[in-house]
């Protein structure tokens, strides 16, 4: 592991959990954000260094987030929209979605149609990414039988006490 | 004791409460609908129908049972909001608390304030701003001026959401203070690449959450849901590169 990937790790680190902050998740699960988002990121740039594309990336940078997403979700009993949201942030195309705008007010709409284009394809990566991880997840837990949570056997144990 | 009637009026208020506030703090359309439908049932209405889109709901108990509506104005990010309003669904669901006193939960939740003071907020956009440079391959040096535009962009997007309640007004007046603060830096010699700059200072802006949830709104079958929140999400990324453009263009 090089000097690169250890600064990269450490940024989108910070970054994914400062839009866990301005998206007010509660604040146990900040750090646990940041986890998220730093493995998305460093997958996303690990493969995009081996010239995969970035639609490609994207999509299996998405597919780890929701899969660790729904394990910290499952570990803390939170909706997993909470992993997800502040996860994925490193790996939404802002930049290619500024230059697209910018190349449209510049009049330049060539441009501005490849760059929305690429925009468009990644970020449908991104959700099919974490759909396909949810639903292979979910089919996962009703092959195995471990749907209950610890909440819903706490209760029944509960109510057998009366 | 309340009687069948009472208890269903009261299960009618509680569900639209619940759905309402988490539709308004940016839940997923069929996450709102699982856990009405879901709370519905532990309270024995087994033919509960409802009607979800982003800016309203529509909830019926049953054939012949009462229908209640509830319009949505405003959608903010609020995941801890969410994360509340779950804990009390899924705590109803396996009966460890009663209707009433679900209902009087929601009620407190949604009187409180669950955001962090707006200087930690803002000061987490600076930084987050600073961070992106690095991740996108700015140079160290354009860090500072990263910082001060997203956090100023920011607290200005705040305080206009505040006084006109216009979303796009405010997000546009948002970014060309971005893009000004960052062409000053720029022609000051205090940074170097304005572009990786704006960008930079404009993703706490950037509706990264209206886009994915839109799509996968549209995957789960809520079509009306999904074509709803990505028109909000255009006009949001409408509103930011037209208030850059103004900046730029001149």
């Amino acid at each position: 592991m090089d000097m690169e990937l250890i600064i990269q790790l450490i940024f989108s680190f910070i970054f994914t959990a400062c839009f866990g902050v301005i998206f007010n998740a509660p604040t146990k699960a900040i750090p646990y954000c940041g986890f998220v988002g730093a493995i998305g990121w460093i997958i996303y740039y690990t493969l995009i260094r081996y010239d995969v594309t970035e639609v490609q990336s994207s999509f299996i940078g998405a597919f780890v987030v929701a899969i660790v997403a729904q394990v910290f979700a499952r570990r803390f009993k939170m909706p997993i929209i909470i992993f997800n949201v502040s996860g994925i942030i490193p790996l939404v195309p802002g930049g290619i979605a500024y230059n697209t705008m910018r190349n449209i007010v510049e009049l330049d709409y060539t441009m501005g149609i490849q760059n929305g284009m690429r925009a468009f394809m990644i970020s449908g990566a991104i959700a099919m990414g974490l759909v396909f991880a949810e639903v292979i997840i979910q089919l996962m837990m009703r092959m195995f039988k471990i749907g209950r949570t610890s909440m819903q056997s706490f209760a029944r144990a509960k109510r057998r006490q009366k | 004791m309340m009687n069948k009637e009472q208890q269903y009026e009261l299960a009618l208020d509680c569900l639209l409460l619940a759905g309402r506030m988490m539709m308004e703090s940016g839940a997923e359309t069929y996450r709102v609908e699982d856990t009405m439908l879901r709370m519905a049932r532990s309270q024995n209405i087994e033919d509960a129908q409802s009607y979800v889109t982003p800016t309203g709901i529509i909830l019926s108990l049953g054939k012949s049972q009462v229908t209640k509506i509830t319009s949505i104005t405003s959608r903010i990010t609020d995941l801890h909001k969410i994360a509340k309003v779950n804990n009390v669904s899924r705590k109803l669901s396996v009966q460890m608390i009663t209707l009433e006193e679900a209902y009087d939960e929601l009620r407190m939740i949604q009187k409180t304030n669950y955001f962090l003071p707006v200087h930690i907020q803002a000061l987490a956009a600076s930084i987050a701003s600073s961070c992106f440079l690095v991740l996108f391959n700015g140079y160290w040096s354009d860090m500072p001026a990263a910082f001060v535009a997203g956090g100023v962009g920011f607290i200005v997007m705040l305080i206009f959401q505040k006084l006109t309640r216009v979303k796009f007004f405010s997000e546009f007046l948002a970014a060309s203070v971005v893009g000004l603060l960052a062409s000053l830096a720029v022609h000051f010699g205090l940074g170097s690449e304005m572009d990786k700059i704006i960008v930079g200072a404009v993703m706490p802006l950037v509706p990264g959450l209206l886009i994915t949830n839109a799509v996968r709104d549209l995957m789960a079958g809520h079509f009306t849901a999904g074509i709803a929140k990505g028109t909000e999400a255009f006009l949001t990324a409408f509103a930011i590169g037209s208030g850059i453009a103004v900046i730029v263009a001149f």
